[in-house]
């Protein structure tokens, strides 16, 4: 690229000196001062840098940086936040009055407060979350990569005939954490992605896109460009040909991208708010046998991934400033824990899990670190094999996952089974059951556990769900 | 500078030139280092939004949050490419800094600098508050103790009630290298009730909401809190008693309002420019071919008054416009923005919008809506021998290159012998885009807009939009239950 020569590599638009930790503990005094009985600060600095190549050109270009800061104030057992992009002295004292002036409407909850002096905390070993070399790269060989996954996908066969391009992503952030019972806390993240998204034509000009991405945390554990192109045109070309089946109930096996949505769900029907509201079906089932006997589901915020390095999910403390720890969700198919942060824990007479997240603005939510489910001993092909007639799911789509009630009805797409073998693509059908019907239900558990995301699953085996189709 | 002094309506570009110290001149040097190493076009999109939320649970007030982001996002349209950078900083330096970033995407001599400016003329949609936005927190407490109040009396196995209101007033500014400036002040408010209702082991939930640019005014009559409160508990109450949905295709009738998501997923998406320009859209090339049944018709009206979906001027500072997207059948458009409506040669639909500064604007829907046909609402029922009858929905989504798309009914009834019987559990829609529309067969005279609670996600970017649509019966399309 022409272009290419004049982007600079590793170029920070944050490059001030100022030193959130010491900000963020300045700002906690500050609100103190205003008459705070306690007070929380989160501030978040982050870069971006992405590029899409579209039909071997340059289509986009981003590059910039950005930060942010939230307060949250408590006046005795009333609470109210505040957050703003303005770091400056005006800003900073216009998020103190607002939070406190909002705080006066706010009332009281008995349940609502920073967590205990001595439960704060942090993991001290190296979790190796943050490699500078992410934005190593010259701006050309950026492009390069994104230029390169495209074109491995585009070259890979010739019903690939378009494309929504190929990207290259970096990033690097930091999150700053204190409060006014002595916690002060920081870490730095890097991330770097590589993806492509061809599009595929069949005779009748049907069209099908797909993609694959690799992710990492430093550069020399990202795939290279042109595997992640040829998995993408893999992907799309055999969704080509792609036709409805009659409605009917058969064996669903969920590939691994998408048996991760289903561990998901699970995480979110056990959080502590769901549990507490009465909003989900595994309300008053701890201890108790919810799924197959074969599942272990645990959420680990202190993984390292086999490279090494810290997962997806991985951070030193959690979202209220409690160290990261392992949590067993399933044992042998038996709730063991429901997900908490203080709060949700205090309302439910429990201890937090230390699975507090957090945004800028508003009460700490609950979200999971590195959550899996345990791998099994059956390749999937061997889980593909046992099925007779079934539906090998690739992709859902939409959002009928219903945590209170645990019906589950989505749109899917996939490739039809017959005798153990991948036969068609499938598509236009949907899939639905209930969540406490399947978690029984998983007949098979594949040992192809690789974490592309927080969040991971390998392949699994569900009986019993209907299809609906032509 | 070319601006009267006197503008018609309220200059809202005075907020940035005030508060910030923004100045003609700065705007000026600004394009003129985004266009320092050539490209066709640049912009500047100055944004500030300041976000008031409370919340009722548990008939406690336990949540109340404030936030303000400030920023500008620079944007360079060489050719086809973008070239985008933004900073959070409205110093000189750092916009000349975010200007210089983004120019990188371009390779050639510097454009001619831009001298003056030309105001946009735009519409007037929404009331601006004057002179700042100091809120009157208890006026806006009392919609929710109002809505957490009429929950909690409408049956007794209401077990939760949350009621939550959210605001926003955005500002943005936008100076084109056209020599355009155009500014808009944008309110947006929101009332949501969630509902929890348990009977013996049944445990639901229910939710409605309602809002739109406009004042505490308009939570009135649909959108008043015992209304929308009502609302959640009733759907929540009768999913106590609901029964599976049926599996497979069938004759389905879509109740008026929000059902109208059908549109947004069938057919917005697939209209949008973007895909088009690039041929990955399932509707790419077929302007001028039927792609819905001749009953049907399909706008998308940026310009309506007070809707959620509604803006003076779209986020690249166009004007919004009516766009037919289908006209009795035949499709007649796509959604355009700058970049599309200058490589495809086509008008400019005023669609380019953007979540925020952080964000390259793209094509986008603002209300889609079916116009109203002739069938009175019952005779479509009763034309009815065994259907489903969904009157309430969750969210959808849409594979823009095979058009296949899903929404998920939150509301559902089974028809039987043109008459509506049994609650049915949630359950996913399935249907192909350029297909589904064909299988309209009735179309009622009862067009209705959703309450103002749609909000449309693509590329990880979320904006505001309306739907809406009268009852219609599609003669066929697949319903994703568990039962027969």
């Amino acid at each position: 690229m022409s272009d290419a020569g004049t982007l600079q590599a590793g170029t920070s638009l944050n490059s001030g000196t100022l030193d959130l930790e010491s900000l963020a503990a300045d700002l906690v005094k500050q609100a103190m001062q205003a008459g705070a009985s306690d007070a929380e600060v989160v501030i978040r600095e982050g870069d971006e840098f992405s590029v899409n190549v579209r039909m071997g050109q340059v289509e986009t270009l981003k590059e910039s940086g950005s930060r942010a800061l939230g307060l949250r104030v408590y006046l005795g057992k009333r609470t109210a936040s505040a957050s703003t992009s303005d770091l400056t002295a005006d800003g900073i004292r216009q998020v103190v009055e607002g939070a406190m002036a909002l705080a006066n409407v706010t009332e009281e909850d008995p349940f609502v407060g920073l967590p205990e002096t001595e439960e704060f905390g942090s993991v001290k070993e190296d979790l190796h979350l943050y490699f500078e070399d992410v934005y190593s790269l010259p701006g050309p060989e950026r492009i390069e990569m994104a230029r390169r996954a495209e074109a491995a996908a585009l070259a890979a066969d010739k019903r690939i005939t378009n494309s929504d391009g190929g990207s290259f992503d970096a990033a690097t952030g930091m999150k700053v954490l204190a409060n006014s019972r002595g916690f002060v806390g920081s870490y730095r993240s890097s991330y770097a992605g590589v993806s492509a998204a061809p599009l595929a034509a069949d005779e009748n000009g049907h069209m099908q896109r797909d993609g694959w991405w690799s992710s990492a945390r430093r550069m020399a554990n990202l795939e290279s460009p042109e595997s992640v192109g040829a998995e993408a045109a893999r992907r799309t070309i055999r969704r080509l040909g792609a036709r409805r089946i009659p409605t009917q109930r058969v064996p669903i096996v969920f590939s691994s991208e998408v048996a991760r949505s289903l561990i998901g769900s699970v995480f979110e029907a056990a959080s502590g708010d769901a549990i507490w509201r009465h909003a989900s079906f595994l309300a008053g089932k701890l201890g108790e046998q919810i799924g197959a006997s074969t599942l272990n589901i645990i959420d680990d915020n202190t993984m390292l991934l086999p490279t090494g390095v810290g997962g997806y999910g991985t951070s030193p403390f959690d979202g209220e400033g409690l160290p990261s720890r392992r949590t067993v969700v399933l044992e042998n198919g038996v709730l063991r824990n429901y997900m908490l942060n203080t709060y949700a824990a205090r309302k439910l007479g429990m201890k937090s899990t230390h699975n507090a997240s957090r945004g800028l603005a508003g009460a700490p939510g609950i979200g999971p670190g590195n959550l899996y489910l345990e791998p099994g001993t059956q390749t999937p092909e061997q889980i593909i094999g046992e099925v007779k007639a079934g539906l090998y799911v690739t992709s859902l789509m939409g959002f009928g996952t219903n945590i209170v009630t645990g019906d589950y009805s989505r749109g899917a797409a996939g490739l039809w089974i017959e005798n153990g073998q991948l036969t068609h693509a499938v598509e236009e059908i949907t899939i639905a059951g209930n969540l406490g019907e399947m978690l029984k239900n998983i007949t098979a558990i594949g040992n192809d556990l690789v974490f592309r995301g927080s969040v991971a699953s390998p392949t699994i085996r569900i009986d019993g769900m209907t299809i609906a189709g032509a | 500078m070319n601006l009267p002094e006197t503008s018609p309506r309220p200059s809202h570009r005075r907020y940035f030139f005030d508060k910030f110290g923004i100045t003609e001149r700065l705007l000026e040097r600004c394009l003129g280092e985004a266009l320092s190493a050539g490209g066709d076009y640049a912009d500047l999109y100055f944004e500030s939004v300041t976000s008031t939320s409370l919340g009722v649970d548990e008939q406690i007030v336990k949540s109340a949050s404030t936030g303000t982001s400030t920023g500008c996002g620079i944007r360079v349209l060489s050719g086809e490419r973008t070239g985008y950078a933004y900073t959070d900083n409205l110093n000189p330096d750092r916009l000349l800094h975010a200007a210089k970033t983004a120019a990188l995407i371009a390779a050639g001599p510097a454009k001619q600098p831009i001298q003056g400016f030309t105001e946009t003329r735009s519409g007037d949609l929404y009331p601006v508050p004057v002179g700042g936005f100091d809120l009157d927190l208890a006026a806006r407490l009392e919609l929710i103790l109002r809505a957490d109040r009429a929950a909690r009396a409408y049956d007794n196995r209401v077990v939760q009630v949350r009621a939550g209101y959210s605001e926003e007033l955005r500002r943005i500014l936008v100076a084109g290298s056209d020599g355009s400036i155009a500014s808009d002040t944008q309110p947006l408010c929101r009332l949501n009730v969630f509902v929890i209702a348990k009977d013996g082991q049944a445990t639901t939930k229910g939710s409605a909401g309602g809002g739109g640019r406009a004042g505490l005014e308009q939570f009135t009559g649909s959108k008043s809190p015992e209304h929308l409160a009502q609302e959640a508990a009733r759907g929540a109450i009768l999913q106590l008693g609901a029964i599976p949905a049926p599996a497979g295709e069938m004759q389905v009738v879509l109740g008026p309002g929000w059902p109208g998501i059908l549109l947004h997923e069938a057919v917005g998406h697939g209209l949008e420019a973007d895909f088009n320009r690039k041929g990955t859209s399932a509707f790419s090339g077929l302007i001028g071919r039927p792609v819905a049944s001749s009953k049907v018709t399909v706008v998308d009206n940026g310009t309506m008054q007070g809707r959620r979906g509604s803006l003076n001027v779209d986020d690249e500072g166009s004007p919004t416009q009516e766009t037919v997207l289908i006209e009795n059948g035949v499709l007649k458009g796509y959604l355009t923005d700058k970049l599309s409506s200058r490589l495809m040669g086509t008008a400019n639909t005023g669609s380019g919008r953007r979540e925020s500064y952080h964000c390259i604007p793209m094509p986008r829907m603002t209300n889609t809506y079916m116009l109203a046909g002739e069938d009175a609402p019952e005779d479509i029922l009763r034309s009815v021998k065994h259907g489903l009858y969904a009157v309430n929905f969750g969210g959808g989504q849409v594979d823009i290159t095979n058009g296949k798309f899903v929404f998920s009914a939150s509301e559902a009834y089974m028809i039987e012998d043109g008459k509506i019987t049994a609650p049915v559990k949630d359950a996913t829609l399935i249907g192909n885009g350029p297909e589904a529309l064909k299988y309209v067969s009735m179309v009622g005279n009862d067009l209705r807009l959703d309450e103002g609670i749609g909000t449309c996600g693509k590329d990880g970017q979320s904006v505001p939009v309306g739907v809406g649509m009268p009852t219609i019966k599609l003669d066929r399309m697949t319903v994703g239950g568990t039962g027969r």
